[in-house]
């Protein structure tokens, strides 16, 4: 059986997804912003849900997340995406409305907006990509880079003495009674990738629920701020932001 | 015996040459080309086509998304 035989529409799998433009997007190679991306418009064009979704982009590397996804999306303030998605899903209560955020973005200049928007159970996805490091402005610390970790501001390593702890957000998020769904996935392999994309799904699905926030932590990876090939990057993440931040749901109700 | 037979086809003048779906492929496939496109990537590409099974799982990590895999269950 040759090429050619296999290469037949009616033995096609798997393509790029039409909810994805033909923009080509600015990450880096390999970077889990793409992957992510992906995912989240896959499970928007499977559940049927592209004219009924609204996107709210964050400052960091995914500022432009608003070119890939054939959505309607809001650019917010830096960490004021949660805000801004509270006020479209009270205003537009019938629309599956989530955030895309970085860690600088939702566990650093954001926090405030991101535990009221949780406390307040509004009805919306919080998809939050944890690569621990400020990707965008050229990696420095952030609230979730690992001790020992070097970035351009922790030169020796972060040091808990210097620079406190790396905050495990999600688990302060999932004590929060407002939330109803708070797992951690990453996208390094096809069975983490079929597993977060799942995820996906139920958090769009919880928003029409009312049954609170949900949050999809993606332990990720930034592979040009951690000065490593995508591979060694995923392979990095497997062996230590997962001990970390540990993977599978944190609540699930 | 039924045998799972599957190929790709990669969109090469997206690719950006990770190297991570050379390195998901669980048969090995894929190979970073020794040419490059015309941003200069050295993109994906078969080297053992005959051993592809279409488990899209270069197709699911590919962060840009320019993998599209077909999949045949044959007899030969
Ligand atoms: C009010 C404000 N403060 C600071 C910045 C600079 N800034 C831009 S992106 C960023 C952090 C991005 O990190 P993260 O949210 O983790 O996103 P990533 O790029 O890693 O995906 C910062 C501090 C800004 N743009 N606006
Ligand atoms: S800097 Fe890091 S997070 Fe930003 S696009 Fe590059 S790899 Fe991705
Ligand atoms: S994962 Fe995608 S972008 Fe990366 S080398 Fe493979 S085909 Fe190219
Ligand atoms: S479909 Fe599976 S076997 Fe074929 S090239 Fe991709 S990863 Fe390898
Ligand atoms: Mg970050």
């Amino acid at each position: 059986m040759t090429k050619q035989d296999i290469l037949k529409p009616e033995n096609l799998v798997y393509q790029k997804t039409k909810l994805l433009t033909k923009n080509v997007m600015h990450y880096c190679p390999g970077c889990s912003h793409g992957v992510i991306h992906k995912l989240i418009a896959e499970v928007i064009d499977e559940m049927g849900i592209q004219n009924e979704t609204i996107g709210v982009a964050p400052v960091g590397c995914a500022v432009f997340a608003y070119n890939y996804i054939d959505i309607d999306w809001q650019q917010a303030a830096h960490g004021r995406a949660p805000a801004v998605a509270t006020a479209i899903k009270r205003l537009l209560p019938e629309k599956y409305v989530f955030t895309y955020q970085g860690d600088g973005d939702l566990a650093a200049i954001g926090t405030a907006e991101t535990i009221h928007a949780c406390n307040r159970g509004d009805n919306i996805a919080i998809f939050f990509i944890n690569n621990g490091i400020y990707g965008m402005t050229g990696g420095q610390m952030a609230p979730t880079t690992l001790e020992g970790m070097k970035t351009v501001t922790t030169p020796s390593g972060r040091n808990h003495e210097m620079n406190g702890y790396p905050l495990k957000i999600s688990d302060m998020l999932a004590l929060i009674d407002g939330t109803c769904y708070v797992t951690r996935q990453s996208v390094d392999k096809l069975p983490a990738v079929m597993k977060a994309k799942k995820a996906i799904r139920k958090a769009f699905e919880n928003c029409q629920l009312k049954k609170g926030t949900s949050v999809v932590e993606f332990v990720s990876t930034c592979n040009t701020g951690w000065g490593m090939s995508p591979h060694k990057a995923n392979l990095w993440m497997q062996e230590n932001m997962t001990a970390r931040y540990p993977l599978g749901d944190i609540k699930n109700i | 015996m039924a045998k799972i037979k599957g190929t790709v086809v990669v969109d090469t003048e997206r690719c950006k040459g990770c190297d991570l779906c050379v390195q998901s492929c669980p048969q090995s496939v894929l190979e970073l080309n020794a040419k490059v496109n015309s941003k200069g990537y050295h993109y994906s590409t078969m080297v053992k086509e005959d051993d592809c099974i279409g488990c899209t799982a270069c197709a699911m990590v590919c962060p840009d998304a320019v993998i599209s895999v077909y999949r045949v269950k044959t007899n030969d």
